[in-house]
């Protein structure tokens, strides 16, 4: 018997319902045809919610969804309907608040798209296999946030471990060379 | 809806949405992939394509055996890289390609050196990495590895190695099972999440031994645990551990329900769900018990967060079916949230009260929902109606508020499934509750006025045309029934053509009219709806001779007797030849559903979409296939057939399941048999009856089943003889004997050669409510006062100790086999006294009717006082032997 609290899925949907990213964790789902036709459903069924503010949540299908929405970002996570919708919520909150820190407080389309990578991370970071690895979004944010410095970015917009980073990374690569 | 859908998307195609990822291709990226291989590389660009490739998987892009190869083969490189942000997503894509395990030898030495790391960050994902793809003999090289993992300073790492514990359990249990003592010290941890990961792997590799398991709840509830996913986790153990014991037949005190309890105090919300769930969940929770738990629910239910007032109202919505009188307190905070801006939440709030609700509030939620009904979508709104439906069957004297309501939502708006849910329910009504059948049939009618469902309007009007003659004025459904010929399509038309001659004929005085409007319809312009004018006109226009009267009517009422299903298929193998198709040679047994299907039963349709579905289960199909069997025609009326019983085992080879049918003199056994194994043919089936302890019945006659072919049920008949009128019982045993066949699989066809074989059967036995028909009434009181006083038959018995009321009041029920009427079958849960009304009809048509009232003392032993009157006084004594001896 399966006690530990799972996580079904994890869905980051533009506006429109597009899949940004997804990662499934259970096999309710085989095909890709199936995922889309569940994110479909999903979909239509929160777009009219207002979630900008709070966690909501909602049934579909035998799963509990929790989700929220920032600009065009729509973030989901499910679970099945025996779950704690609390333990879904605080899987959502800390994804949520965690790609908001990587995107630096201008979470969109556009911003997540141009930073894939820190989504997949952090999506690696919360979820290992259905099982909660990590909830808390500093954490999180600080893991999957490895490479966020861009060293193009003007030195004013950086934070000072950031710089520093930055010119350690500089230096190593002038050593090298 | 889909219309400003597709309007967003022009106008977002007008302003060139800018994406990164914009007409990417998978044949340019695994190009790109090639930089992998460079001597120098580049971290950057290979981080930028290692995104490409996890966005084409994500998206659902596949990639060839060939090419996920040979992505795998040159990611590898890149471990030589020192780059942290590119291991980082090194490790990402490997776990994505999942490589096969010939694959994985190139990989793990590098992960196993990045085990062994001074970087946290490394040693933490090379363990997830490495345990995703690892198989049994690469794990016990790394095992040592793993152990220290566990123990670990950081939390990450420790974690990290907890988790893929967690997964190894599945595939690998015995090497997993050997880490106990550092999974222990994990329990032990400062860190939250690490707590949480040890406690829930340590319980999965104990999981076997209950004995460890309620050691471990024990210790643990004592202590004290830090994180609230550990807290929850152990109050679901603790739940299981109070499951198994009570299993085990110990009584007293619950015990650890004071721990539970204590959870509803904790800091985190997460925990007194958790805690809340748990209580309401025990098994015959008192309501004693339950009370702390739904006061903390009741806070949550006026909560601002919409997840905590979702999990209160849906947890209370489960209590509700179980303990309706639990929840009763909340009812105020939950008629608030009838207009909660989260319609989920909404629904279940209206479904809850609705089940909670007493006879005398009714009506000031039917207000409060017409209201509420206006704004949600159709899906919600078929909740509601179900939920309606089963209120209406639960007081039946509220029916007119009921159908009122119904009708009203029947008249707005709304999508087709949400019509036929009303419709359904409407029809569900009229069945059960005499008295609501002429209001409820002029509703129908109303409705196919300005009906746009071709399809619920033919039902509408097929339903009328068995209902409305037998009503006290037939006439006045004509009218409607006649406009629909002018003003519908040809398929309604036709159908109305049908419902005019049901009416022309089973009502004399209407057949004049109804043979002039039929003439009418003859010069329709569609052929169908001629045929069929001309078909009734012939049929109603009869010489009226007994004979032609029955063949006339059982071609108008008369209904398929083989399923449709069935049907089809015969017509779809029949080959188009010089024999005509005998619709005899359709077979008439309903296929017992597979069993994926029979979990989703719960959702049966009632109503109209259900008696289509099943012509041959059912009182009506039985009676029609039993006076087909020459045997038995000479038996006289059903008078009862039992739910199927099932005689075998889920799953087995031959599955086999008996209705029993109760005549006056005679009893039949229809045994429903299904061969499950596919490279069998089973021929001259039957199935022998051992009546030795049944001593009241003789064997008379048994049916064979010649030849039970794979996955194509059949049915095999025993019949008894027994004292007419009496309820005798007995007990008895069976056993199938066949003749097995063998069947080429590619061929389809057996062997000549069989051998004889049998199956023992599970046995069956003949009881008390066997003889009883579930008739409900509509309005106890009425009928009771209408019988004579002086039959009625009172005693007092006692019922021993009993776990509570309603387990006492569910045998008394069972054991006479009678309908409950007004909601009286739920027992308030805090109650010490109840009364259950109950009504049926005996073998003889002799109608009872029972008041039954229990009480319970303080050790729970339980005593009942029966009243039982009956229009025959013997049976009324006969209800009290039955209980005497029960």
């Amino acid at each position: 018997m399966e006690l530990p609290p799972k996580v079904k899925n994890i869905l980051l949907l533009d506006s429109e319902g597009k899949r940004i990213a997804a990662k499934y964790y259970s096999g309710d789902w085989p095909t890709n045809t199936a995922k889309e036709a569940f994110e479909k459903a999903v979909f239509s069924k929160t777009q009219k919610t207002n979630a900008h503010t709070e966690v909501e949540v909602t049934a579909l299908e035998n799963n509990i969804i929790v989700y929220k929405f920032v600009q065009d970002l729509h973030f989901f996570v499910s679970g099945g309907e025996e779950e704690n919708e609390l333990v879904l919520a605080s899987v959502l909150q800390g994804l949520f608040d965690a790609v908001n820190l990587l995107l630096r407080g201008n979470a969109d389309k556009r911003e997540a798209l141009d930073n894939l990578d820190l989504i997949f991370l952090c999506f690696d970071e919360i979820i290992d296999g259905g099982i909660v690895l990590e909830t808390d979004a500093n954490v999180i944010a600080e893991k999957a946030g490895i490479n966020s410095i861009d060293p193009n970015a003007p030195l004013s917009e950086q934070t000072i471990s950031q710089a520093l980073a930055t010119a350690r990374e500089h230096l190593t690569r002038s050593l090298m060379k | 809806m889909a219309q400003p859908f597709v309007k967003k998307d022009d106008d977002h195609d007008d302003e060139m949405e800018y994406s990164p990822f914009m007409g990417i291709e998978k044949g340019a990226v695994l190009q790109e992939a090639r930089v992998f291989n460079d001597a120098q590389v580049d971290p950057r660009r290979c981080s930028q394509v290692i995104t490409k490739l996890l966005y084409l998987l994500n998206q659902g892009e596949s990639f060839t055996k060939v090419e996920a190869t040979e992505v795998f083969f040159s990611v590898t490189k890149l471990f030589q890289s020192k780059d942290t942000g590119l291991r980082r997503m090194v490790y990402l894509i490997i776990k994505e390609l999942s490589p096969s395990s010939d694959e994985v030898i190139i990989v793990t030495s590098s992960l196993m050196k990045d085990m062994n790391s001074k970087i946290d960050m490394y040693r933490a994902n090379a363990i997830r990495v490495l345990c995703r793809i690892i198989d049994g003999t690469l794990l016990t090289q790394i095992e040592r590895y793993l152990k220290q993992a566990i123990v670990d300073k950081n939390p990450v790492v420790s974690s990290a190695a907890l988790v893929s514990g967690l997964h190894l359990l599945r595939t690998n249990p015995e090497i997993v099972k050997r880490w106990s003592n550092e999974v222990q010290e994990g329990v032990q941890s400062r860190s939250a999440l690490v707590q949480f990961h040890a406690l829930a792997l340590l319980h999965q590799i104990r999981q076997n031994d209950r004995l460890a398991v309620s050691k471990l709840v024990g210790s643990l509830t004592r202590g004290s645990v830090r994180s609230p996913l550990a807290q929850c986790l152990l109050i679901r153990y603790t739940s299981q551990v109070i499951r198994d014991m009570s299993n085990h037949g110990q009584s007293g005190e619950r015990p650890f329900y004071e721990f539970l309890e204590s959870c509803l105090r904790h800091k985190a919300e997460m925990v007194i769900l958790e805690a809340a769930r748990a209580i309401t969940e025990l098994d015959g929770v008192t309501s004693r018990e339950l009370t702390p738990a739904i006061t903390v629910l009741q806070l949550f239910l006026s909560s601002p967060k919409p997840v905590l007032r979702f999990a209160a109202v849906r947890t209370l919505n489960k209590v509700s079916m179980t303990h309706p009188m639990a929840v009763t307190n909340c009812n105020i905070d939950m008629e608030s949230l009838i207009s909660d801006q989260n319609r989920s939440i909404a629904t279940l709030a209206i479904t809850t009260l609705l089940k909670t609700g007493n006879e005398s509030s009714v009506e000031r939620l039917m207000k409060q929902i017409t209201n509420f009904m206006s704004d949600i979508a159709d899906e919600f709104k078929i909740v509601v109606v179900d939920a309606i439906r089963s209120l209406c069957v639960k007081f039946p004297l509220k029916y007119r508020s009921l159908m009122t309501f119904l009708s009203n939502i029947l008249r707005e708006e709304g999508g087709f499934e949400y019509k036929r849910a009303i419709v359904d329910s409407i029809v569900t009504i009229i069945r059960d509750i005499p008295d609501a059948k002429e209001g409820g049939l002029l509703h129908l009618c109303e409705f196919i006025e300005d009906c746009e469902f071709t399809y619920l309007s033919t039902q509408i009007l097929h339903f009328l045309g068995i209902e409305g003659p037998k009503t006290s004025d037939p006439s006045k459904y004509i009218r409607y029934i006649y406009n629909r010929v002018h003003l519908e399509n040809a398929t309604v038309r036709a159908a109305a053509v049908s419902t005019l001659a049901k009416f022309g004929f089973m009502v004399e005085s209407l057949k004049p009219r109804i043979t002039v409007l039929l003439k009418r319809c003859i010069y329709d312009s569609d052929d169908e709806v001629r045929d069929r004018a001309t078909l009734f006109l012939s049929v109603l226009g009869g010489d009226g001779t007994l004979d032609a009267d029955k063949d006339s009517k059982e071609f108008m009422f008369g209904s398929l007797e083989a399923p449709l299903a069935n049907m089809e298929t015969s017509l779809k193998n029949y080959d188009p030849s010089e024999e005509a198709f005998d619709i005899n040679s359709v077979p008439k047994e309903v296929k017992s559903q597979p069993l994926a299907e029979k979990k989703a039963q719960g959702k049966k349709p009632t109503g109209l979409g259900a008696p289509p579905a099943a012509p041959a289960s059912g009182f009506e199909g039985y009676e029609r296939l039993l006076s087909s069997i020459p045997e038995f025609a000479a038996f006289g009326k059903l008078f009862k057939s039992s739910s199927p019983v099932e005689l075998t085992e889920a799953e087995t080879e031959y599955a086999v399941n008996v209705v029993k049918h109760i005549f006056d003199n005679h009893v039949v056994f229809q045994y429903n048999c299904t061969n499950t194994i596919p490279e069998q043919l089973l021929e001259r089936v039957n199935v022998i009856v051992d009546a030795s302890e049944a001593e009241e019945f003789s064997e008379v006659a048994s049916k064979a089943l010649n030849s039970l072919p794979y996955d194509s049920p059949g049915q095999a008949f025993v019949a008894f003889e027994k004292p007419a009128g009496v309820p005798a019982v007995g007990k008895f045993s069976n056993t199938l004997t066949f003749v097995v066949k063998e069947v080429d699989p590619s061929t389809g066809e057996a062997e000549d050669d069989g051998v004889e074989d049998e199956y023992q059967l599970e046995d069956l036995e003949v009881v008390s409510a066997d003889y009883m028909v579930k008739v409900s009434v509509s309005n106890f009181r009425n009928a009771w006062e209408s019988m004579n006083e002086e039959d009625e038959h009172v005693d007092e018995y006692g019922l021993g100790q009993r776990e509570s009321l309603g387990e006492a009041i569910k045998a008394v029920i069972d054991l006479l086999g009678m309908q409950p009427c007004e909601g009286t079958e739920t027992v308030p849960s805090n109650a010490r006294s109840h009364t259950c009304l109950l009504s049926g009809v005996y073998i003889g048509n002799v109608k009872v009717l029972v008041r039954a009232q229990f009480g319970m003392d303080s050790s729970k032993e339980i005593a009942m006082k029966l009243a039982v009157r009956a229009e025959d006084a013997s049976v009324a004594e006969a209800i009290h032997e039955i209980v005497a001896n029960g």
